[in-house]
């Protein structure tokens, strides 16, 4: 095997390796127990006290969704006037402007939701000082607010008959102060060892070896690549993001920021396992999401090391393979790998430019948000899987003719509904967005926005359709990454894609929230030979088949006019 | 509601402290001991500096190796790559001119011995490497310009090359700037 291969085969090994010990961590954490972090007792302690918070108050599960919703809205507000007036701000040594009001929502939205698209280029579009106290900081609460919420359902789940999820407030804490903030220390300090800027200083003006004069931008990146990776947010530093040599300066730093941003999402799994007392669930939603990553994964590498068709008939060599958007020192191999972990799991940040990707591979990035649910951002990535799998406990009591149960509490209409709510309502809002783009660009290419519907393509035909179907199925997926080449930044996009994302984070929250509060309030059942298990071997592959149905019904006929007419037509 | 508002408001002043004061200062604090004193490690040659050591940095003369097409050239105060589509004629126009170019000034090269990354644009564009296929498919014109032989030029390439990560993990490379610096001081 080749040094590409074994380098994503021992990447992905040693984040499962490293994530099963971390999920047995987190399981302890909020189980009470005793854990290495607890000198940060004081710490959470103050907190608590300065905030007038009871970390022992219980909450059902309305209470546990405005605490989360509450704190979430006042962040918006927040970001948005930071970023509406940072050039009036200090920290600012590259003299930035101030972000327009559609741009401001646009990221403010983005950030907090732990999506990250970003319409701005980091070098020019944000000051040192949001890039701190907006992008930094949303990125930790946000990433904390999946694993809370995440957190909460499993504690509706835990007991035989609760109303009670917990505390928002002393989870959303513990999660920073015990899982993101000592893992980003870890990952920021290897980043900054190699060579990642983590200093105060500006814009450094040089000259290269043949005589040129050229500016380098720099500042205190490291912290937040690390939080970008851990969180599973995504948002560069840099324009290029984990592209660029300072954010992401050799191979073995881009192993580590593979690793940080798939630990948490599969620790969250085995947490699960631990937390519930149930492992063999746990290793079946390990299994089936693994058997769906690979599915992604291994014609993706296929793909981008065979090279591009098309410069093929130009005559040149490939023997690296697909090289256009993609850095050498990581190669067409570890390139496909991340650009399918950033997607499945929706970090959003890039090492190769999607956008220059070969055409299926394209569509396996977007396969990849689209589901949503192979591993998944963080705490949020279970969320989604389990509303497959409660749509397939549905569907196999109707088949095998049982009243459906998961976890010891029947599931009935109102649950279903739920379900099923949030699932269509995902698909709706992607094709709906898509829909009124491609009408602009169609009918409307003279619109006098910022950018006219007529310059937003960055790419012809096929390809050109593609730009706008994966930029909103990365909004819907609150994943952030996008085929870069599509003019958005004018108020279309920035409107469009911040509504589609605020609502494509809260209902997928609020919905398995409500579902497990509803179902947790219920009698507890106990299990008998009659019982549906929901940790069998069958049930994985039900809920497998389940996910490729719901999505293949959706999302094919947009494939169909996007890479797949592309990759036929090349 | 208002029993929310508070405590959210409180909250939020101190993690804003936390996450986006503390954190980062502490990072800053502990980067001062990394090379660089982290604000980006750079090369100094006899003296003078020439650029960072991670950037990579645009080379125009045929004399020196010269790094992939950049969408930006090599801007590195606003770095992208060219997103341009695989299938998109105007993008296979440009490789295509590019691919003419270089055999332009590097006679006795032939087409299929040129690797894609020396006519396709980095992700960042500002790859500050190349595959040691694409430095060597070089030497030939560095050879006659420089009246250097061919095989000094290519002990040259080797000795820069630097392997995989640990000799097991990725891909092999060769830093475009540390080479030319070390084909400067050929003598």
């Amino acid at each position: 095997m080749n040094t590409e291969l074994t380098g994503v085969v021992v990447t992905f090994l040693l984040t499962v390796l490293l994530a099963f010990p971390l999920g047995r961590y987190i399981a302890k954490v909020f189980r009470g127990d005793r854990t290495i972090t607890d000198f940060m007792n004081p710490v959470e302690k103050f907190i608590f006290r300065f905030s007038g918070i009871d970390p022992a108050k219980k909450m059902n599960w309305k209470e546990f969704l405005k605490a989360m919703l509450t704190i979430n809205m006042l962040w918006f507000v927040y970001a948005f006037f930071l970023l509406l007036f940072q050039d009036k701000l200090p920290l600012n040594p590259d003299g930035n402007p101030g972000q327009t009001p559609d741009l401001a929502f646009n990221t403010a939205i983005s950030f907090l939701v732990n999506c990250d698209l970003q319409h701005y280029s980091g070098e020019s579009g944000v000051t040192y000082l949001t890039q701190l106290l907006v992008m930094n900081f949303l990125m930790f609460v946000s990433a904390a607010t999946g694993i809370a919420a995440l957190v909460g359902v499993l504690n509706g789940l835990r007991e035989k008959t609760t109303n009670n999820l917990g505390n928002f407030w002393s989870i959303f804490t513990k999660t920073v102060t015990r899982i993101l903030l000592p893992l980003c220390i870890v990952v920021a300090l290897i980043l900054v060892f190699n060579g990642t800027p983590a200093s105060f200083d500006g814009k450094d003006t040089t000259t290269t070896l043949q005589g040129d004069t050229i500016q380098v931008s720099r500042g205190p990146a490291a912290g937040m690549i690390a939080i970008k990776h851990i969180g599973t947010n995504g948002g560069g530093w840099f324009g290029a993001n984990s592209a660029h040599p300072l954010e992401n300066p050799n191979y073995f730093t881009n192993m580590v920021e593979l690793i940080a941003q798939m630990i948490i999402p599969i620790a969250m799994i085995f947490a699960l396992g631990f937390y519930l007392n149930r492992k063999k669930l746990a290793y079946v939603i390990f299994g089936v999401m693994t058997v769906g990553m690979l599915l992604l994964l291994i014609p993706t590498i296929h793909w981008e090391t065979a090279g591009s068709p098309a410069i093929e008939k130009l005559g040149v060599a490939q023997p690296m393979g697909a090289m256009e958007g993609k850095e050498v020192r990581f190669g067409p191999a570890s390139s496909g790998y991340w650009s399918i972990v950033t997607t499945i799991i929706s970090t959003g940040s890039v090492n190769s430019m999607h956008d220059s990707s070969m055409p299926l591979s394209g569509m396996m990035q977007m396969l990849g948000m689209m589901i949503n649910a192979f591993y998944g951002g963080c705490g949020v990535g279970i969320l989604n899987y389990l509303v497959y799998i409660i749509i397939a406990v549905f569907i196999a009591g109707l088949m095998v003719g049982r009243t459906p149960e998961f976890m010891g509490h029947k599931v009935e209409a109102r649950e279903v509904k739920i379900a099923a709510i949030v699932t269509l309502f995902s698909a709706f809002l992607l094709k709906a967005g898509v829909a009124l783009a491609a009408y602009f660009v169609a009918h409307h290419p003279e619109m006098a926005w910022a950018v006219k519907p007529s310059a937003w393509l960055n790419n012809p035909g096929y390809h050109g359709f593609s730009e706008m179907l994966y930029e909103f199925t990365s909004a819907n997926a609150n994943n952030g990454s996008g085929f870069e080449g599509l003019g958005d930044n004018n108020i279309f996009w920035n409107v469009s894609t911040g509504i589609v994302l605020i609502l494509s984070r809260f209902i997928p929250i609020i919905g398995p929230v409500a579902i497990v509060g509803l179902l947790a309030n219920k009698k507890f059942i106990p299990e008998s030979p009659g019982t549906l298990r929901t940790d069998s071997m069958t049930f994985g592959m039900m809920t497998f088949a389940v996910i490729i149905i719901i999505n293949a019904l959706s999302f094919f006929p947009a494939l169909t006019l996007g890479p797949l007419a592309e990759y036929f037509s090349m | 509601m208002k029993k929310y508002i508070l405590p959210s408001l409180k909250l939020t002043i101190v993690m804003v402290l936390l996450l986006g004061v503390i954190y980062p200062i502490l990072i800053a604090a502990v980067g001062t001991m990394a090379p660089g004193g982290g604000k980006g490690e750079k090369v100094i040659v006899n003296g003078k500096e020439v650029g960072y050591a991670l950037v990579g940095q645009k080379f125009t003369d045929d004399k020196y190796f010269q790094g992939r097409p950049s969408a930006v050239d090599y801007n590195a105060a606003g770095s992208a790559g060219s997103n341009k589509g695989p299938s998109n004629p105007d993008y296979l126009t440009t490789v295509q001119e590019r691919i003419d170019t270089f055999l332009v000034h590097n006679p006795g090269v032939k087409k299929e011995q040129l690797p894609a990354e020396l006519v396709t644009a980095s992700g960042s564009g500002l790859d500050p490497d190349l595959s040691p296929t694409a430095a060597k498919v070089q030497v030939k014109r560095i050879a006659v310009l420089r009246h250097i032989e061919e095989s000094t030029l290519i002990a040259l390439v080797d000795k820069q090359t630097e392997g995989p990560f640990l000799g097991l993990f990725g891909p092999a490379k060769v830093n475009v700037l540390k080479l030319n610096i070390a084909l400067d001081q050929l003598k």
